[in-house]
């Protein structure tokens, strides 16, 4: 997928003057968050399920080499087969090969970010290709030629006049006059649209939430059932996936599933968990053919070990978006690749390099309320200055930002200068906004004064006052 | 248990040494009232937290160095901030992870460190204080402070003993305010929606007053507010818990 991460100042400047955009975001400020508080507060056993939760994927993790190859033993052992893919690139063309091979017109796809990420459906549209998205959100922005906002709900961006739109300029056969503004009218029109979609389909691509290595299995979670026809219906199943899902057992699946909806969408659990062994067996009803398993690792095996190790325990649920007021004032297309809010912000430079995407991990107040959230306690806050440190160390910091605080530094390492410096300012700012208290301008600090004023110092540091005290006193 | 008269190095914060010397000395109001001596050592500057935020491990070493030397021999550091109090706590030892000698001292600081009010209550056991404040309060939690440092109730308990306060509760209290240190100087427009998001809450209390216990945000939103021409008053909570109202305006707001 093409990155505007370099330009994340411009796009969050442009998100934040979108009216449709701005009342989307205000409309789903709250949802997803007292949702998941709800859910928390219903289960007394939450905070003990993210310790387990967190040692689980750092025991997987530990030994990813060993699940890894145990998961794509048991896959093959169903009947199955295992990509292993290094690149995205190596990715689309295993999933390309398998879909030539079979002949494939149209793909049906379940939502995938591992599939976002590696740029699947432009790969099989230049090669012939129509991928169909199912997932209903999914299925809207890909109508509008779009990349998803939201790792959970790629619509998140979206109110409900822009879903009628879209769907009355590309559902043309459909009578015009047609009522499509209540929600109901718009999920069945997508239903029976897709409907026909599934059945024709000849691959079908799913992502995966988790891999479970002693059965081989493939698990996703969905509210749409369209993850099930998507996979069931067509003659092979391709699943799209990344090394850091693999969990070593279905218990352990159980333990996380026990937290991902939860904290995703504040649901106990989601309408669909699907799991996937195998192709269709000889005495199965129904099931695909083939059954396939992409494993892509693009720059995560080059995480572990390193300061970002714990970014891999990430299991996608989205909550530290939802949480996040940097994310929510601006929306996900701003930080300009497929993943955003502060998951992205501390992933997206370990993917496409911090020379591209550096400020994602600086475009946060560290407020911590992300790692307040996240089920797997990923310290994202510790992580984002990590990359800032990357960032002093390499000298991509800004030449304005790196002589501030070097001059501040200079000061605040000599106390006397310092004292100094600090009561002259204290004094000058104090007689500048003494009348109001406050300064409208500042010409050193127009990124504050611009949005809102400068409360004038009072005057004195409290360092000369408490000192003159002291003398007085003597 | 506190020593009978525990020694409490001050420490000032740089926001409040050059803005509002009025919360240092509420400060130390409400520490001497609570039985501590004061101590304010003179060659503080700063906690370091700019440069650390900013990837800066040097500077932010070399002023942890200082901070842990001037204040390792009181009993408790105090600041009137969760802010610089969570760096000290928190950061502090992480930053000296491969130096054992200084990890040690800056452990040794660290469980000694305390933001001013929970400092009061948890440690010194203050229950109420000794103050009248005629209004609607409303009190914003300041990141840091809260999810570092635990500071939630404390501050709203000693409130509630103040005569003549009323305290609203703030929808979205736990919500940034948007100041972040440099990210409101690096991302000013992000910084002031959040900081916008953040006063149509605070009006929406018909408060007449908002409250919390670290100047950068309160600085943050007093600017704001000032510029939205809001007529609500804003102070850092120490200056109402110290009854010390009547010696400074609000903050934005003209003597």
């Amino acid at each position: 997928m093409e990155t505007t991460s370099s330009h994340f100042k411009e796009n969050a400047r442009a998100a934040l003057v979108d009216p449709t955009l701005r009342r989307a975001l205000d409309l789903a400020r709250v949802g997803f968050s007292a949702k998941r508080r709800a859910a928390y507060d219903r289960l007394p056993e939450f905070e003990a399920l993210r310790d387990e939760a967190k040692a689980i994927k750092e025991h997987a993790l530990a030994h990813l080499d060993f699940y890894l190859e145990e998961f794509e033993r048991k896959v093959i052992a169903s009947g199955g087969q295992v990509h292993w893919a290094r690149t995205a690139a190596e990715a689309r063309d295993a999933v390309l090969a398998i879909c030539q091979r079979l002949g494939a017109r149209t793909v049906t796809k379940g939502k995938s970010m591992v599939a976002e990420e590696i740029g699947l459906n432009d790969h099989l549209e230049a090669n012939g290709i129509v991928p169909i998205e199912t997932d209903m959100g999914e299925y809207v922005i890909q109508l509008r030629h779009e990349p998803p906002s939201h790792i959970l709900a790629p619509a998140f961006h979206l109110v409900r006049e822009q879903w009628t739109d879209a769907f009355r300029a590309a559902h043309t056969d459909l009578p015009e006059g047609r009522p499509l503004e209540e929600p109901r009218a718009l999920v069945d029109e997508g239903r029976q649209v897709l409907r026909q979609r599934f059945v024709a389909a000849d691959v079908g691509i799913t992502g995966a939430n988790f891999l479970i290595a002693e059965t081989g299995s493939t698990a996703i979670v969905t509210n749409e059932g369209n993850g099930d026809l998507t996979q069931t219906l067509p003659k092979a199943h391709i699943v799209v996936t990344s090394i850091e899902k693999v969990v070593p057992t279905l218990d352990d699946a159980m333990t996380l599933l026990r937290l991902l909806p939860r904290s995703a969408t504040g649901q106990e659990i989601s309408t669909y968990v699907t799991f996937s062994t195998g192709p269709k067996r000889a005495d199965d009803l129904d099931g695909p053919g083939e059954f396939h398993v992409v494993l892509l690792d693009n720059g995560r095996s080059a995480m572990l070990g390193t300061e970002f190790h714990d970014m891999l325990r990430c299991i996608r649920c989205s909550a530290c978006l939802n949480h996040c007021p940097v994310y929510l004032a601006i929306g996900g297309h701003a930080y300009g690749w497929v993943y955003s809010g502060p998951m992205g912000a501390v992933l997206t430079p370990s993917l496409i390099g911090v020379d591209v995407a550096g400020q994602l991990p600086n475009a946060s107040t560290f407020c911590g309320k992300c790692e307040s959230v996240c089920p797997v306690k990923i310290p994202l806050p510790k992580m984002m200055r990590h990359w800032r440190e990357r960032q002093w160390n390499r000298g991509l910091e800004s030449r304005r930002t790196l002589v501030g605080l070097k001059l501040w530094a200079y000061f605040a390492r000599r106390p006397s200068l310092y004292r100094w410096a600090t009561e002259l300012a204290a004094r000058f700012l104090g007689a500048q906004g003494a009348a109001r208290g406050r300064l409208r301008r500042l010409p050193f600090a127009s990124g504050w004064t611009a949005g809102r004023d400068m409360p004038a110092p009072q005057g004195r540091t409290f360092m000369s006052l408490w000192a003159e005290q002291r003398r007085n006193r003597a | 248990m506190p020593p009978v008269k525990p020694r409490v190095g001050l420490f000032v914060t740089c926001l409040v040494d050059l803005f509002r010397p009025t919360v240092g000395f509420a400060a130390v109001t409400l520490l001497e009232r609570a039985g501590c001596v004061v101590d304010v050592p003179m060659a503080q500057t700063c906690c370091g937290q700019p440069a650390y935020n900013s990837g800066d491990r040097a500077d932010t070493k070399e002023l942890a160095r200082r901070t842990i030397a001037l204040f390792e021999s009181h009993d408790y550091l105090v600041a009137p901030s969760g802010s610089c109090a969570g760096m000290i706590r928190e950061h502090y030892p992480r930053l000296f992870e491969n130096d054992p000698a200084m990890h040690a001292r800056a452990e040794h600081l660290a469980k000694r460190t305390y933001e001013l009010v929970s400092f009061l209550v948890d440690v010194m056991g203050m229950t109420s204080v000794d103050a009248s404040y005629p209004g609607t309060v409303t009190y914003h939690d300041s990141c840091s402070g809260l999810r570092e440092l635990n500071v939630k109730e404390q501050p709203r308990r000693l409130l509630r003993s103040v005569a003549g306060a009323k305290l609203v509760e703030l929808p979205g209290a736990e919500v940034c305010c948007g100041f972040g240190g440099t990210f409101c100087i690096k991302f000013p427009e992000i910084s002031v929606k959040m900081t916008a998001d953040k006063c149509a809450d605070i009006a929406a209390t018909g408060a007449d007053t908002l409250l919390a216990g670290d100047l950068g945000c309160l600085l943050n939103m007093a600017g704001r507010l000032s510029r939205e021409g809001s007529k609500v008053q804003v102070r850092h909570v120490a200056e109402v818990l110290a009854g010390a109202t009547d010696q400074a305006a609000p903050i934005a707001k003209p003597a």
